[in-house]
């Protein structure tokens, strides 16, 4: 493929994989600690309608970010109220989270519906942004893109290298016996989930604030769907999720550029790719079937001891 | 693992978590009030819309009963997915393949009479679906590959096919370009029952319904389900097989999706649009959960969420509340629902207890 085309894509593949990465890596903190938070796309969405509505009222974008990563907390506090403290079914509370979020976020959004906010333009980073094609395509972006730089490697230091991280960890791998060892395993399961509902509303707010810059309803469109897949996809580590997110980036961006292309190929095909490269990976993972870093006690919930 | 399950929710309601049932409806409401306040409309005012607007006259009974049909046929599908433990999200894309399959035998067969073109709907409609039902439930018992997801994908991926089919191939040149099919032929339309609004689609769920708790009670393929549900492994050891059982669920519950897709483009809309989809498959899983999977229990629920969506069409057009109102109430019931299973489930934790000392 012709270079000029391949690196404007790459770069547009990072833009359009980074609301994805912030989601799946909140799902990684979260499922970690041994909690199943199908809920993604519904804190998803309200964080974006959250971060969209402070925008607009602060005209303060950085404050916006911040809030809809507190909102996000807000939303995925009430899977953790169901699940940790009435011990609903986990599968199903994070479907009803979906059910509500999204019902909330286009409820409360529908006045805004093509209204815009102030958000993060692109801001290449000196020197580096000219380096050749890793410039263009990592160096010339927003400044919510490069906090995923960061941020992988700053949970990746939490979970592996710190006793707060290793306590999650046992929580969700082994809570018997991290009780055993004298860990408040509700506790750490709450830091699960409140932290990564933080990082999935920090995801939707980077679609509203720097990926469209206006509102639509539906705008997360199942990305946080896709989030929950990459996951398992990225067998439970950080790392793998960058890698899996601009995978999905790279489709969506390649399906935008073919449909404004004008191509013969109808719109509702280009569409589907995304969902059914989801479905591939998915079959692809479990097949590889490789070392993954699943936590044993996944979805099970634990009851106070009375 | 002592420590997992305390409650199995396949048990009929006792008149504790009915109780319990109603206090978690009062608070969804209570809650959807708020919301409405947050969204400038007066809660007791958009309250009282949506009740009448629900329960207010015949005819928004009558719309309450026409659109509980596919919720009702959807959520058979999912519960007995669920009596398994196969987390089957995919009804929203088996209604949409099962509207898809009907309407290409529909629309294939223009002439045929209406005693060959109404059965052959429905078998290409349920092997539509039921081919839906049945990937997921094959990558789950062959590669563990996670159903939840691959049956969520799956809708979007129905539904971008309806659309590439009625905005494509399908769409009536006399539309004037709007994405929709040609209608029906006069044979391919389930009818209305006398005189009535109700269509015969509402005896389908009747005999479904009948058949799927004698099926669950008395067939030896509805004891292995329950069997299975309650624990895998032991019904394994016992020789069940359960590998095909799983796709064998899968596919019927697929079916019955697709059977609720077949009705509504042949007994209510009497052709193929995008406006088809209304949710009805996600809705249904509310209700399955709501119903504790108990298929008396479902008719019940699938028309008390028929009304709110009725009644939410009456705050739309009275007070100008968004449609998404309608998907706020129902996860609010359904979280609020979750929450309140645990005062029925601490009472056997307590009882169990006091035996053990």
């Amino acid at each position: 493929m012709n270079i000029e085309i391949l690196i404007p894509l790459l770069a547009a593949a990072v833009q359009s994989g980074t609301p994805i990465l912030y989601a799946t890596l909140g799902e990684i903190f979260t499922e970690r600690s041994g909690i199943l938070n199908l809920g993604v796309e519904g804190t998803m969405i309200i964080g974006a309608l959250s971060g969209f509505l402070v925008a607009k009222a602060t005209g303060n974008p950085y404050i916006a970010f911040v809030a809809a990563g507190l909102a996000g907390t807000c939303a995925a506090s009430i899977h953790g109220l169901v699940c940790l403290v009435f011990q609903g079914n986990q599968v199903v509370s994070g479907l009803a989270l979906t059910i509500l979020g999204v019902g909330v976020a286009n409820y409360l959004g529908t006045p805004y519906v093509g209204l815009t906010a102030p958000g993060f333009d692109p801001l290449p980073i000196p020197l580096l942004s000219e380096l050749p094609i890793v410039g263009a395509i990592f160096f010339s972006q927003d400044l919510l893109v490069y906090l995923t730089y960061i941020i992988p490697v700053l949970i990746w230091i939490f979970l592996y290298n710190t006793r707060f991280g290793l306590s999650l960890r046992a929580a969700g791998e082994y809570p018997a016996a991290a009780t055993a060892a004298g860990l408040k395993v509700v506790g750490y399961r709450w830091l699960g989930v409140l932290g990564g509902g933080f990082f999935m509303g920090l995801g939707g707010a980077y679609l509203s604030l720097a990926y469209t810059h206006l509102w639509t309803n539906n705008l997360t469109a199942g990305r946080g769907w896709i989030a929950v897949a990459l996951v398992i996809f990225a067998f439970w580590r950080p790392g793998r999720a960058v890698f899996g997110a601009y995978l999905f980036g790279g489709i969506m961006a390649l399906q935008l550029r073919l449909q404004a292309s004008g191509t013969q190929i109808p719109s509702s095909l280009l569409l589907m790719l995304p969902y059914a490269l989801t479905v591939a990976v998915l079959v692809l993972s479990s097949w590889w079937r490789g070392k993954t870093d699943e936590p044993g006690a996944l979805g099970t919930n634990i009851l106070p001891a009375d | 693992m002592p420590l997992l399950r305390v409650v199995k929710r396949q048990e009929p309601l006792g008149w504790g978590s009915c109780l319990v049932l109603i206090a978690a409806i009062c608070l969804s409401l209570l809650l959807g009030g708020i919301i409405l306040f947050i969204g400038g409309t007066s809660p007791i005012e958009g309250l009282v819309v949506l009740f009448k607007g629900a329960f207010g006259n015949r005819y928004a009974l009558e719309d309450a009963i026409i659109k509980a049909t596919p919720i009702f046929l959807c959520s058979l599908g999912v519960a007995l997915a669920f009596k398994l433990q196969v987390w089957n999200i995919g009804a929203e894309g088996q209604f949409a393949l099962g509207a898809v399959g009907a309407t290409w035998v529909a629309l294939s067969l223009p002439e045929a009479p209406s005693y060959i073109v109404l059965p052959l709907m429905v078998v290409m409609a349920a092997a539509a679906g039921g081919l839906w039902g049945f990937i997921p439930a094959f990558l789950r018992q062959k590669l563990k590959t996670n159903e939840i997801i691959v049956t969520l994908m799956m809708n979007y991926i129905a539904i971008l096919i309806l659309d590439y089919l009625v905005y494509g191939i399908w769409k009536d040149p006399a539309s004037y370009g709007f994405p929709m099919t040609a209608e029906f032929s006069e044979a391919a339309i389930v009818g209305k029952i006398g005189a009535t609004n109700y269509s015969w689609g509402l005896v389908h769920c009747l005999v479904l319904g009948l058949i799927f708790w004698v099926f669950l009670k008395y067939s030896r393929l509805g004891y292995e389900i329950k069997a299975s549900g309650d624990n895998v492994r032991a019904a394994k050891y016992a020789g069940i097989p359960y590998d095909r059982l799983v796709m064998l669920v899968m596919v019927l519950s697929g079916a019955l999706a697709a059977w609720a897709g077949f009705l509504e483009a042949s007994s209510t809309i009497n052709r193929l649009q995008p406006s088809i989809m209304a949710g009805y498959g996600y809705t249904a899983i509310v209700v399955a959960w709501l119903a504790r999977l108990n298929p008396f229990y479902i008719g019940v629920a699938s028309f008390l969420l028929a009304a709110l969506r009725v009644g939410v069409e009456g705050l739309q057009l009275d007070l100008q509340v968004p449609a998404a109102f309608g998907g706020i109430i129902e996860g609010l019931i359904l979280l609020t629902v979750l929450a309140g299973g645990l005062f029925t489930s601490y009472r056997i934790v307590v009882a169990r207890k006091a035996h053990e000392h």
